[in-house]
């Protein structure tokens, strides 16, 4: 990328918060009026999360499962609504646009899953998994269907002659590559990837991802990368985002975090993850596991885990703020 | 510590094939290897490469239409190919135990922690109830259960994943085995459980002395624990020896794309090192080496299956025209 190039926010996420509320039955309500002391069941999947993403950038958004990072790419890809806040989409406001600009917006912003084979409708044809959405949303002429169908297999590297194949009549690593064709055939800007890779064998691992490095050349996308594996990560974003129990908790260019992890969830992650080079280590693990997400810790999330907890830990939230330049982190150590 | 220097297990030439109606599916194919006391094997390989057919024969849980058909499997001298099922009863949990990759596999949903573990127990030993709960107990506090006294009460949906495969593991434990089977049992969880739960791993076997087989796709994980490594493709070991041997300087053309594929291994933003192709179907390998279709080394040689070539150090290697001793996969800068 040049870096000269004026940088512009393709998504803004402002102050993002997914609740997830199961409310009580009959029984519950009763027992409630009668003085019994049980209420709602609230998750709160994302706490207040904010995130601009520039154009072109690849974002790799990171974290333990249940830590929130799919229901954030949901909302952002609009499959959830928010609970509060915005995601504005050039600027725009998406939940404000009407009619045409909102489908348009929309169709720019396209999601791929982390299980093809529950994500892909095992009764369509590939032509049709591919083709269905361009023709309904005018993106092509349905006569020239036949033609676009095979001009964006051979872009993800498939063979257009499988054309007429279902789902279960290929591997792993093609169905992730039908996935995506999926997802292009509407001509996105903007790409949620929710975990694409982590079914994948190793070598078909590194295809994908070879894929997705080529495609944001070709096309000028932009990812926001949702992974629990930083291998990944580390060699395909330029940011990294880092997520615990709904909240950021730290914000950094790819090198410096992982160089300089400043969080203690962070260097906590960083120092669990299994690498070539170490061989026979001790392993010396992090305490404790992700609580549960209805009945969060107080403060700083992290505290009962984190090896530097002091009493402010447990009564104040640590803020995301700027640590250094185009790094946040959300820690009273650096106060 | 010393431990003797007979192996817990030998597998030598073990075939392990599935008679299916789409033909013979040669899952296992001539293998061989062996586990010492307290060292750590890492079995390596992709889905369909027989990492997991070969964990389960040894245990003696392959099933129709899958049979062994030869080969041995020797577990301190006794082979347990020859066993008879009462045999393989009396081992199973007692001497040599699995952990699967799916802890709910091991357990039974609608049983609570403690008669499970107690059964497993009295299945093996002539003990009190008591006796039995109370060392059920110690093991659950051994693998990080916190209040284990109160846990036992639980079934098993009350744990969450990683938990539940903590209690997996701690039903293997329960009788001390020699040998522990391990299928890709921390895939499924978050890398600071995985980091407790190898923590666990390692610690049980320099203490006890067990003998650990740890089968995964993960060549990191393996980096990281094991002792020797056996990768395996399409049914085959295709190489073996040490850990720091095997990584530093893998000679089969496959170990090394799998080594260089790896992510951290590759300067970011630069496409991955990638392997061509895929895994062909065991039904129909290709001739000859079934690495050959996508090997960068191939020659008219490859139609022929390699032998088994003995290198130094107990290093062995299946191929016809091996990566020279010098290059390896370069480290990131």
């Amino acid at each position: 990328m040049d870096p000269n190039a004026q940088k512009q926010s393709i998504v803004t996420i402002n102050q993002i918060s997914k609740r997830f509320v199961k409310s009580l039955d009959l029984a519950g309500r009763i027992a409630q009026r009668f003085g019994a002391d049980i209420r709602e069941e609230i998750v709160y999947a994302v706490d207040k999360v904010s995130l601009e993403i520039q154009d072109g950038e690849v974002v790799g958004l990171v974290g333990e499962s249940g830590c929130g990072k799919s229901t954030l790419g949901r909302v952002v890809a609009g499959v959830h609504e928010p609970s509060d806040g915005k995601v504005l989409f050039r600027g725009q406001e998406i939940d404000s646009l009407t009619g045409q600009d909102a489908q348009a917006a929309a169709l720019k912003i396209q999601m791929i899953f982390q299980d093809p084979m529950s994500s892909l409708n095992p009764r369509m044809r590939v032509q049709d998994i591919i083709g269905e959405a361009p023709v309904v949303h005018g993106v092509v002429d349905s006569k020239d269907i036949t033609n676009y169908v095979e001009e964006i297999m051979l872009r993800v590297g498939l063979d257009p002659s499988y054309a007429r194949r279902y789902p279960h009549q290929f591997s792993g690593g093609q169905r992730q590559r039908i996935g995506i064709a999926r997802a292009l055939a509407v001509q996105p800007d903007f790409l949620v990837c929710d975990e694409s890779v982590a079914a994948l064998d190793v070598s078909i691992q590194a295809q994908v991802l070879n894929l997705f490095m080529r495609l944001r050349e070709e096309l000028n996308l932009t990812y926001l990368f949702i992974s629990h594996d930083l291998g990944v990560v580390e060699h395909l974003s330029d940011r990294v985002v880092i997520m615990y129990l709904g909240r950021v908790v730290e914000i950094a260019p790819t090198s410096e975090l992982f160089a300089d992890p400043n969080h203690p969830y962070t260097q906590a992650l960083l120092a669990e993850v299994p690498r070539l080079e170490t061989r026979q280590r001790k392993f010396a693990p992090v305490k404790g596991e992700i609580p549960s997400p209805i009945d969060p810790p107080s403060g700083c999330h992290f505290h009962p885990r984190c090896p530097q907890a002091s009493a402010r830990c447990r009564e104040e939230i640590p803020v995301l703020r700027e640590i250094a330049q185009k790094r946040f982190s959300a820690c009273h150590l650096n106060s | 510590m010393s431990f003797s220097d007979s192996p817990t297990l030998e597998v030598k030439d073990l075939k392990t094939y599935f008679f299916t109606k789409g033909g013979i599916a040669r899952a296992v194919d001539g293998v061989s290897f062996s586990v010492g006391r307290g060292k750590v094997l890492g079995l390596v390989g992709e889905s369909g490469s027989g990492k997991t057919v070969t964990g389960f024969s040894i245990l003696g849980l392959v099933d129709e239409p899958g049979r062994v058909v030869s080969g041995e499997i020797l577990y301190r001298g006794e082979n347990l190919v020859s066993a008879s099922m009462g045999r393989m009863r009396e081992l199973r949990g007692l001497n040599i135990s699995m952990i699967f990759q799916d802890p709910m596999m091991t357990l039974n949903p609608v049983l609570r922690i403690d008669t499970q573990m107690i059964e497993a127990i009295q299945a093996h030993e002539k003990i009190s109830k008591d006796d039995a709960r109370q060392r059920a107990r110690d093991v659950l506090g051994q693998v990080g259960i916190a209040s284990p006294d109160e846990r036992l009460r639980a079934y098993p949906h009350q744990f969450s994943g990683g938990m539940r495969q903590r209690v997996a593991i701690a039903i293997a434990l329960l009788n001390k085995p020699d040998l522990i089977v391990a299928d890709e049992p921390t895939t499924a969880l978050d890398v600071t459980i995985q980091g407790q739960i190898l923590y666990e791993v390692q610690k049980l076997c320099s203490q006890t002395g067990t003998a650990l087989i740890w089968i995964t796709h993960d060549l990191s994980v393996v980096a990281g624990l094991a002792d020797d490594i056996c990768v395996m493709y399409a049914g085959r070991i295709v190489e073996q020896g040490s850990v720091n041997s095997v990584l530093d300087n893998p000679r089969h053309p496959y170990t090394h794309g799998l080594i260089s594929s790896v992510p951290s291994r590759n300067r970011r933003g630069v496409p991955l090192a990638q392997i061509p192709g895929m895994a062909p179907s065991l039904l129909k390998l290709p001739k000859g080496c079934s690495f050959g279709p996508r090997c960068p080394q191939v020659t008219a040689d490859c139609g022929i299956i390699p032998n088994i070539s003995m290198l130094d150090k107990g290093r062995q290697l299946r191929c016809h025209n091996p990566l020279d001793a010098l290059v390896s996969p370069k480290l990131k800068d």
